[in-house]
């Protein structure tokens, strides 16, 4: 195809390819930058560079390592971060092994409800689990006089919003891995005595390890980044995206919002490495 | 349920029959949960809720009420119009730019540069889209870097606001959007043998013939697939309208936020809510129907 094609018109298509990775990067690099600049305002000019943003531990130039509401998001940020891979993940491997092994009726419809919650507004799943949860916990408290805490706003409907469509991400990307599985090994391990839960231990799972934790490390960044879904459930403990956009629509930006965003793209981008890595590793030995 | 899976255990004997149902059940018990609770139920509370109205404190009737006020307020369906038109502008504009960074990626580059330049598309969607309008923020707002570097290089006199018109919304939708259209595309077109392109030229087509008889056509379920995510995303969308439009930006998502957190009127933001998945379901239908795909041929299977 390229030979094809004539030498000016391949340097334009370079041209736009070049220009469209440009306008990718620029607003990450604008909101990356501003965190090192010695100003009040996260704007040029340039004030020079400094590291006040992230460790200073005086007003106004307050760093993120030492600004309690920051830290308070960072830290329910990771908690529901956490309980969502790790429950999105077991689903998720239950998933795989039910569409990738398991024949049954209506398997194609239950498939595509199985996609459906990813394309489904965050905003809409948002408010449906609130509605659920808020009826049944008013209904319980009404009839039996009983408060039920897990389900009014807070960490545990977080966690249940953001579990109802990452578990679908986590159920693809374990279920493409299952299907590349031979099942002759599993079959060799059997012939050879195994038990079903050892074949299960010392087969299957190991294969499937590397996808069940890319998957998680997925789940883990996702949830850590969601707004619309938790928008709508939270309740006094604000993860981290709340916060930061509370801050930016009321009390206005500054640069300890760019010290924030750089920590979350570098921790974000070596927890993606990590995932291609593990990938990468199993595939070729 | 499982007295419909005897066909697949059939010349096993009753011991393994048994052990595979269990498993059945126990394999599927996690999936039910999952979707019934927190899919299929809140999804049906949230139809039910949206259809009855308050009469008197705690006191509720059923009643079309929430759904003859969205009829009757031109402001609500405008809104909902307005976010449907967008979305679709922004669905074609991402398809449009997406599609030939797609095809580099897929057939032009290299094999080294291939891995790379797609692991690079990724990169913003580990970003929370909070950052990424963020960043737009400090690039186009009037003190911003745009503006200022305009001034310094005596292109215009005053700062310029670049925040806060349709323009700008839809230029940060397309942005947070894209990298849904060019992954789908990326894997279909990476599956189209090159001889397919070269027979075509073979038999006389120029460039445009190839693209629109052949590349098109074959990467048809990506683009399809790529569409749908896109358009969900886009009208869905809360936080790019917002941030970057301002209060009068004027989106669906909005008015649901508006009804159920600040009003604290669910009944109403429910049926929004309703109104705005049917709405998309409904284009999202009709793209299916024209383009002749099948939900479970495109997006499933990506």
């Amino acid at each position: 195809m390229a030979q094809r094609r004539n030498p000016a018109f391949m340097m334009g298509y370079r041209l736009y390819v070049l220009a469209f990775f440009i306008f990718l990067a620029a607003p990450l690099v604008a909101a990356g930058t501003f965190a090192f600049n010695d100003s009040q305002f996260p704007a040029l000019p340039w004030q020079g560079f400094t590291l006040d943003w992230f460790f200073n531990d005086t007003e106004p130039k307050l760093g993120m390592f030492h600004d309690r509401r920051l830290l308070r998001g960072l830290y329910y940020s990771f908690v529901i971060a956490t309980m969502v891979s790790l429950l999105s993940v077991f689903v998720g491997t239950c998933n795989a092994f039910l569409f990738v092994r398991v024949n049954f009726p209506y398997k194609n419809f239950f498939y595509i409800m199985m996609v459906v919650p990813l394309v489904i507004p965050g905003v809409i799943l948002g408010i449906s689990i609130l509605v659920l949860a808020s009826t049944v916990a008013n209904g319980v408290e009404e009839t039996f006089n009983y408060e039920i805490e897990f389900l009014r706003p807070g960490i545990s409907l977080v966690v249940l919003g953001q579990f109802s469509f990452i578990t679908t991400i986590t159920s693809l990307v374990i279920i493409a891995r299952l299907r590349k599985f031979d099942q002759t090994m599993e079959e060799a391990a059997f012939n050879l005595g195994a038990s079903r839960t050892r074949v299960l231990w010392t087969v299957t799972l190991p294969f499937l390890w590397p996808a069940m934790f890319a998957a998680g490390i997925v789940a883990f960044l996702v949830s850590f980044e969601n707004f619309n879904t938790t928008l709508f459930l939270v309740g006094s403990e604000a993860p981290l995206t709340i916060t930061m956009f509370d801050r930016m629509v009321k009390v206005g930006s500054t640069p300890v919002l760019n010290a924030v965003s750089f920590f979350l793209m570098v921790g974000s981008g070596l927890l993606a490495l990590l995932s291609i890595l593990v990938q990468r590793d199993k595939t070729e030995t | 349920m499982a007295c419909g899976t005897d066909h697949v255990f059939r010349g096993l004997n009753p011991m393994q029959k048994d052990i595979t149902r269990l498993s059945f059940i126990l394999l599927f018990a996690p999936f039910a949960l999952w979707i019934v609770l927190l899919i299929v139920l809140p999804h049906i509370g949230m139809v039910i809720i949206s259809l009855r109205e308050k009469v008197a404190p705690r006191v509720y009737e059923f009643s079309f009420a929430q759904y003859i006020d969205f009829v009757q307020e031109p402001i609500y369906w405008n809104t909902l119009l307005r976010t449907g038109s967008m979305s679709l502008l922004v669905t074609v504009l991402a398809l449009i730019i997406g599609f030939p960074i797609a095809y580099y990626i897929a057939k032009i580059a290299g094999k080294r540069s291939k891995g790379a330049l797609f692991l690079l598309c990724l990169i913003p969607l580990w970003v929370s889209d909070l950052i990424r309008a963020f960043g737009w923020i400090l690039l186009l707002r009037e003190t911003g870097v745009v503006s200022t570097a305009l001034q310094k290089t005596g292109l215009v006199s005053q700062p310029i606001e670049f925040l806060y018109n349709d323009a700008t919304v839809i230029m940060g939708l397309v942005y947070t959007v894209i990298l849904f259209m060019i992954v789908p595309l990326v894997s279909t077109l990476d599956g189209m043998d090159d001889a397919m392109v070269e027979a075509g030229y073979n038999l006389g087509g120029n460039g445009p013939t190839v693209l629109r008889r052949i590349i098109i056509p074959y990467a048809m379920p990506g683009i399809v697939s790529g569409c749908i995510v896109v358009f969900m995303l886009t009208a869905g969308s809360y936080l790019t309208p917002i941030l970057l439009g301002g209060k009068n930006s004027s989106w669906f998502t909005e008015q649901i936020y508006e009804q159920f957190i600040s009003r604290y009127n669910w009944e109403s933001g429910a049926a929004f809510g309703f109104l705005l998945l049917f709405f998309t379901s409904l284009v999202v239908w009709l793209g299916l129907k024209l383009s002749g795909q099948t939900l479970s041929s495109t997006v499933a299977k990506s």
